[in-house]
């Protein structure tokens, strides 16, 4: 007895608290495995490299691009929670989620800009 | 407990807004100029500072990434509080641990 | 010459479907006429709530076209886009049968977080005097025009999720008592709020913000509740 298509969970903002939640869960999946490619370096420095080139792949690269924006995303979906939360209530939050977005964007494509 | 979860949640956040923008200016540094394994561990190895800061944000991230996962689960998972709760704790755990061996393996070994 | 809409109505109680019925367009026809039509002229066996027809008393909130709303306020030329109207119960409250909806989950977590006035005076004692630019008054005035229709828990995905989650609207009465000088509810109402399903499950999605009839704003009353729950247990007022 669900209602189709509701509509108001396209508005700005409940996207930009979704993406905030599954940027946090992909980030969370990321982290175990980011420590225990930085722990091969207990193995010595070679192993370590050996990694650093695989990870020089185009398609490690366009990753890692993604990475940077999902921590970019979540990062500042979680100024505007703090925002929110502490501070007195602003209007205009909606464009600034927007540009939070865009921002995200800006700075995974200035990544991906210097590693291409 | 959702007081403290709340405060240490929000708190761990906060601490990590400086440390996140740290962090995005060393990728984009390595990225810059192609750093090998040998030039970012002769750069680590024995350093105060950066074992401090990675250290405190393996800690920080580990306890923000922990409750984060627990509330979503709790929300999204059949887990009800309890079962979200445990399988919260280990994950946390497994973070801080993780971390901490990442954070030895490029500062000590 | 308008021509008819087709409408979708919800029958039944949790289990059941919608039915489709053809009913006349005319002007400035409300969703609750387009109802009250179906009900009177089509199917008497429709149940369905309203009372003032006039946007005051907030009885007739339905899920219209997907979104909650007041039915006796939506014009329908401004959600039937394409001539079609697809009508069912309030979300997150149990069914009784077809666009009616049991409101007794919505009062009782209004109940449980202690959105009830708690006198402190008897009438053989001086009034206070409120001044109505007083911080306080003001910030209970802005969250006070509550009428408890319900759309804001039935937008609320957080309500949704979290079966303990005591949402929107009893938790901005909580807050307007909480910023009421005369009410002695105290750190008693502090803790009920923090409790488990309380302030802190909010994950500010504002879909309460955007829908609330009266133009309230949950989200804000809410983040007031964590900062002076998050003081009170600093200070050791209330427990975690």
């Amino acid at each position: 007895m669900i209602a189709r298509g509701a509509m108001h969970r396209g508005s700005a903002l409940w996207i930009a608290a979704l993406v905030h939640r599954l940027s946090g869960l992909a980030l969370a999946i990321f982290l175990p495995l980011h420590f225990l490619a930085l722990g091969l370096a207990i193995d010595g420095e070679a192993k370590l490299e050996g990694f650093l080139r695989w990870t020089d792949q185009p398609l490690v690269k366009f990753a890692e691009g993604g990475l940077i924006f999902l921590l970019t995303v979540h990062l500042l979906g979680g100024l505007r929670v703090l925002v929110i939360e502490n501070f007195d209530w602003r209007d205009g939050q909606k464009q600034l989620a927007t540009l939070a977005a865009a921002l995200s964007a800006i700075i995974a494509f200035f990544f991906l800009a210097r590693v291409f | 407990m959702n007081v403290r979860l709340y405060l240490w949640q929000r708190a761990t956040a906060a601490l990590m807004v400086p440390l996140v923008l740290v962090h995005i200016a060393v990728i984009f540094y390595a990225a810059r100029n192609g750093m090998t394994a040998a030039d970012i561990l002769s750069r680590t190895h024995g350093s105060i500072v950066w074992a401090s800061y990675y250290g405190l944000f393996v800690a920080a991230a580990s306890i923000h990434a922990a409750i984060g996962v627990r509330n979503v689960l709790a929300e999204w998972s059949p887990l009800k509080d309890r079962g979200a709760s445990q399988f919260a704790i280990v994950f946390g755990f497994l973070l801080a641990g993780l971390g901490a061996r990442a954070v030895f393996a490029v500062v000590l070994s | 010459m308008l021509g008819d809409l087709s409408v979708s109505l919800w029958r039944g109680g949790k289990e059941g479907r919608y039915e489709t019925y053809s009913v006349p367009q005319r002007q400035s026809q409300t969703v609750l006429d387009v109802v009250t039509f179906v009900q009177r002229h089509i199917d008497p066996t429709l149940s369905y709530r309203f009372a003032c027809r006039v946007g005051v008393c907030g009885s007739c909130a339905m899920t219209v076209n997907g979104r909650p709303r007041w039915t006796c306020r939506t014009h329908v030329s401004k959600v039937a886009g394409s001539g079609r109207l697809e009508i069912g119960p309030l979300e997150n409250l149990p069914v009784i049968k077809d666009l009616a909806t049991d409101m007794e989950p919505f009062f009782e977590k209004w109940q449980k977080a202690q959105g009830v006035f708690a006198p402190s005076k008897t009438r053989h004692e001086t009034i206070e005097q409120i001044r109505p630019d007083s911080a306080a008054r003001r910030l209970a005035d802005a969250a006070i025009e509550c009428i408890n229709c319900g759309v804001c828990y039935a937008a609320c995905d957080t309500v949704r999720w979290n079966a303990d989650y005591l949402g929107p609207a009893a938790l901005t009465r909580a807050w307007t008592l909480l910023n009421d000088e005369r009410d002695a509810g105290g750190t008693a109402r502090l803790q009920a709020v923090a409790a488990a399903g309380g302030c802190h499950a909010c994950h500010s999605h504002q879909s309460c913000q955007e829908l609330c009839p009266q133009t309230l704003n949950p989200t804000a009353a809410i983040a007031g509740l964590k900062r002076r729950t998050a003081a009170a247990y600093l200070k050791g007022e209330i427990k975690a």
